[in-house]
């Protein structure tokens, strides 16, 4: 159970000329773990949710053939479980326990087994809470967990996960890979989703890249595919292990003092902090997930008032308004020096075509409009957009939509730059992209503060790293 | 019409029941920005009925996006149910008047046998729904209130307000819902340019 | 920040109750009420409320907390009254122009005060102490409402805290690209609608995904589904419902036989 079989499959969102997946032929025998790989844009999460059976036929096109064990996905739904990179977006209920019965209710599962079976996917995802726990309540990573388990609940023949560790500390993430590993039964099939080859390997058996024209590029055991096509993928943007990236060391010291924080915090999102970030200097900012890392960033990004504590900006980044506080600072005074990224790309979408989106800024600060095409035509050229310029930026792949959120603060040139997980969900090629960017910037005499769970990015990019403690030592 | 197209998709249920709650929201954060006017408003009740027409617009848009039986009225109870948990001051008396609202607008859909959803459509949906609500306050909540100067004029008020904020302003909003591309998989939002 | 969920001790004699029962309660109670336009009933109605509201396990303050909104109503009521009321009968107080107040009005206005606090209280009673998941539950299982639209509306009630974020992240969004409306009220309502519109297509965003992921659950696969949380309307719940109309009717049988009594429609 749980086998799958495409053949020539294609499939086309509505609205777009072309082709999100196409020309794919691929077998998958039932109880196979399989790891999908491919760039940015190559299809990857359109596949899934073909074989989810969650393409409904109005919003696009279809060519060839999906199968799962000879049924039509979108009937054979009770053989499947997803789970999504977003958690969010998944949980259906207020609460833990309700959310995990959900599916199993759906199922027309008999009431008296019901509960004895959410216990159980709860304790095999290592679960730490009650079933009443709210699940607005739950840390990012615990939502993933939540959605896992209730994925496992309904005790899937094939089980799809569409980068389940995005996002999550590298504590958090090993549970939930763990938590996969050890909920899986011998005969299920694991179709997963991951740019981090690496950390994904322990759970695969074979390993499937999707080509971006159509197509499978590569089939077969880890070993086999990396040995056969391993430089051609690194340079293509697959994380290939044992490629490793050179790290970008800054070229001059850092210069002078661009913003401050004193005793700065927001109980109870975040502790009390003190930190100074200098022109031409990299800071990273890391700490496990709910430890207000995100809140720092908005904080030092001018856009939520400090709960205790203050920001200084200084007359270097600020001139004339470095007497008031950035959040003070009326908006295009704020976004000519002080660009911020959202952790959530989604967050920071204001207009409807991506052109637009890196276009506002600059025009906003008040540059002409032949510089303003200028500039937006080469961020879109450096990070690939050019294709999807009059696309609406919400229908981007995960990547391309961190992409275009990092673009957007670029646009405008800010003396400093705060960034929130600027590298998740990217291949490889932009990775390498992003940090060149940000290491000319910051060569270039800007600041630039990174919030990130990137290990890689840190040794790459950063000089300097502060590590905020875990949110149970706030206080 | 035949019934698979009459029967309700889950995106339909929920994406419905979404616009209401986001509506209950957008009041919310009103009332927030606006807590200023909102108490103006309130020492001078009659111009509140200019607003009314906002009130009424999940009704309108719900009926315009979701295009299947039910949608109006859905939608406006989904709101009134909303905002008495949200602990409005009407609490629970909100819930029957949303029903008497929702049916206005739905009236008008089925007069059109759920085929036209152009503006004339929206306009004489806002037009009833603000009728229906104008005639629960006339009898529930204004008799005390003399006729002319009062009951009659805050009646036409509503109607007005209706006809223009929800129907004609609900169409707007959809047509501009649809340019976002997120009524992409609603009949609404079909026909946009290739990318 | 906005949230749905109960402010009472859930244990509480009456909180405990089924949530239709509360419902159909309230609205017996609320709709009884609206027969009449006298001081007297209503007064009876919230006197009646005050004493069962320790029933319910809500403590007095937080009704207030949650009631104020119903003194702007009050204010409202009585400006609107002393301008346009139909009855101006009785000793003229003050008289300027359309401003006349007069003993009548001021027992209209009276009356219209306690009706409006009487019809409301049982409403925000009610719904202080129910959970909406137990809601959904109970309207499905015990007032046959359809299961789909039931749990539909559900899943979009999650979303109502997390679209109170989304709406200060489309605010912090507009300004980190150098978007804001300064002092200018007129560019206050442009940005106001522009973010309201936002919210509005995220929601409607989020709603679509949502679907989807409930569909992935099987939700309307067309198994008939079954239920995990049991939800019981007992004869305590009937006595509720019997309670709430016999107290109205008895608050409205005073007012009657005191003569005060004044017919909604005469
Ligand atoms: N709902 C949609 N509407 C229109 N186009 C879409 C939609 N979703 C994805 N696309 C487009 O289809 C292509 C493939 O997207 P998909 O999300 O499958 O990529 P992916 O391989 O998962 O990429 P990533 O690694 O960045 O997540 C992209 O070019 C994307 O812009
Ligand atoms: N808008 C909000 N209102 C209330 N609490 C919040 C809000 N946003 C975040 N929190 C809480 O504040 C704490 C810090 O959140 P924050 O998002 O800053 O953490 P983080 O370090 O960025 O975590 P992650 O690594 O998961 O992104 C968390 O416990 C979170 O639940
Ligand atoms: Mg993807
Ligand atoms: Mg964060």
């Amino acid at each position: 159970m749980g086998g799958v079989l495409l053949r020539g499959f294609g499939w086309r969102h509505a609205g777009r000329r072309a082709w999100a997946v196409r020309g794919v032929d691929l077998q998958i025998e039932a109880g196979e773990r399989v790891l999908l790989l491919g760039p940015s844009g190559a299809g990857k999460s359109t596949l899934l949710s073909a074989l989810a059976g969650l393409l409904p036929e109005d919003s696009g096109e279809q060519e060839g053939t999906v199968e799962i064990d000879g049924l039509d996905p979108r009937k054979g739904r009770e053989r499947v479980g997803v789970v999504f990179q977003d958690p969010e977006t998944q949980l259906v209920m207020a609460r833990c326990g309700d959310d995990v019965a959900f599916g199993l209710e759906n199922r027309g599962v008999p009431a008296d087994e019901i509960w004895p079976r959410v216990d159980e996917a709860l304790h095999r995802v290592g679960f730490p809470y009650p079933r009443d726990r709210h699940t607005a309540a739950l840390s990012g990573g615990e939502q993933q967990r939540l959605a896992l388990a209730g994925a496992l609940a309904l005790r899937p023949a094939l089980l799809l996960l569409d980068e389940p560790t995005a996002n999550l500390d590298p504590a958090g993430a090993d549970l939930v890979r763990h938590a996969v590993a050890s909920a899986l039964d011998a005969d299920t099939t694991l179709i997963l989703v991951e740019h981090r080859v690496a950390e994904a390997l322990p759970l695969v058996d074979r390993v499937v890249v999707l080509e971006p024209g159509g197509g499978v590029r590569a089939d077969g055991t880890p070993e086999a595919v990396f040995a056969a096509h391993g430089a051609a993928l690194a340079a293509e943007g697959v994380w290939v292990p044992g490629h490793p990236i050179a790290r970008r060391t800054a070229t001059t010291s850092p210069g002078e003092l661009l913003l401050t924080a004193d005793r700065l915090g927001l109980p109870p999102r975040l502790g009390h902090i003190d930190l100074t970030v200098r022109a031409g200097e990299a800071l990273a900012v890391r700490g496990p997930n709910g430890a207000g890392k995100s809140t720092l960033a908005l904080l030092l990004g001018g856009l939520l008032r400090p709960g205790s504590g203050r920001v200084t900006a200084s007359p270097e980044l600020a001139d004339a308004h470095h007497r008031t506080p950035p959040h003070r600072w009326r908006a295009p005074v704020l976004a000519r020096r002080i660009g911020s990224v959202f952790q959530d790309p989604e967050h920071q979408f204001v207009t409807s075509t991506v052109f637009d989106e890196l276009a506002l800024g600059p025009r906003r600060t008040g540059q002409p409009e032949a510089t303003v095409t200028e500039t937006v035509a080469g961020l879109l050229d450096r990070l690939r957009l050019t294709r999807l310029a009059a696309a609406n930026p919400y229908t981007l792949s995960g990547g391309e939509a961190r992409r275009l959120s990092v673009a957007t603060a670029l646009a405008t040139a800010p003396r400093l730059l705060i960034c929130d997980e600027p590298t998740f969900g990217q291949d490889r090629r932009t990775w390498r992209e992003l940090v060149d960017l940000f290491a000319d910037l910051r060569d270039a005499g800007h600041g630039v503060v990174t919030v990130t769970h990137d290990a890689d990015f840190v040794a790459a990019l950063a000089d300097r790293t502060v590590t905020l403690r875990p949110a149970s030592d706030h206080n | 019409m035949d019934n698979t197209t009459n029967r309700w998709r889950t995106i339909d249920i929920v994406v419905a029941s979404v616009i209401a709650v986001a509506f209950g929201v957008i009041f919310w954060a009103w009332g927030l920005v606006w807590s200023a006017t909102e108490g103006a408003f309130a020492f001078f009740p009659p111009a509140q009925t200019l607003l009314y027409g906002v009130w009424l617009m999940p009704a309108v848009i719900g009926g315009l996006v979701i295009r299947k039986p039910g949608a109006a009225l859905y939608c406006e109870t989904v709101a009134a149910v909303l905002s008495a948990l949200l602990g409005s001051q009407w609490a629970g008396t909100v819930i029957p008047q949303g029903i008497v609202q929702g049916i206005g607008a739905e009236l008008a859909f089925a007069a059109f046998r759920y085929r036209s959803f152009r503006l004339p459509t929206a306009v004489f949906a806002g037009a009833l729904t603000g009728l229906s609500a104008a005639l629960f306050d006339f009898f529930v909540w204004n008799v005390d209130y003399a006729l002319t100067d009062y009951r009659i004029p805050y009646a036409l008020l509503t109607i007005v307000s209706a006809t223009v904020i929800a129907g004609f302003g609900g169409w707007l909003l959809t047509k501009a819902l649809a340019n976002t591309g997120v009524l992409d998989r609603f009949p609404a939002g079909r026909n946009r340019a290739l990318i | 920040m906005i949230s749905i969920e109960p402010v009472a001790a859930p244990d509480a004699p009456l909180a405990r109750r089924n949530p239709v029962a509360k419902v159909a309660a309230a609205l017996a109670f609320s709709f009884t009420l609206l027969a009449t336009l006298d001081p007297v009933a209503p007064a009876i109605a919230i006197a009646i409320e005050l004493a069962v509201l320790p029933l319910f396990g809500i403590r007095y303050r937080v009704l207030a907390r949650r009631a104020w909104p119903l003194l702007l109503s009050a204010a409202g009521i009585l400006v609107t009254l002393v301008l346009f009321a139909a009855d101006r009968s009785g000793r003229v107080l003050l008289d300027a122009g359309p401003v006349l107040v007069s003993t009548g009005v001021l027992l209209t206005a009276l009356g219209l005060v306690l009706r409006v606090f009487a019809v409301a209280l049982p409403g925000v009673i009610v719904f202080a102490t129910t959970d909406p998941t137990d809601l959904a539950d109970a309207l499905i299982q015990n007032a046959k409402a359809p299961a789909r639209f039931a749990i539909g509306a559900l899943a979009a009630f999650r979303l109502v805290p997390l679209l109170g974020q989304e709406w200060q992240m489309i605010s912090m969004a507009r300004r980190a690209r150098g978007v804001d409306a300064g002092r200018n009220p007129l560019a206050k309502l442009r940005l106001f609608a522009s973010t309201a519109f936002a919210l509005l297509v995220g929601a409607i965003r989020r709603g679509t995904r949502l679907a989807v992921a409930m569909d992935a659950r099987g939700f309307d696969a067309g198994t008939p589904r079954t239920v995990a949380r049991r939800q019981r309307f007992t004869r305590a719940d009937t006595l509720l419902i019997l309670g709430a109309v016999v107290l109205a009717a008895a608050a409205l049988g005073t007012s009657v036989a005191l003569g005060t009594f004044r017919p909604l429609i005469s």
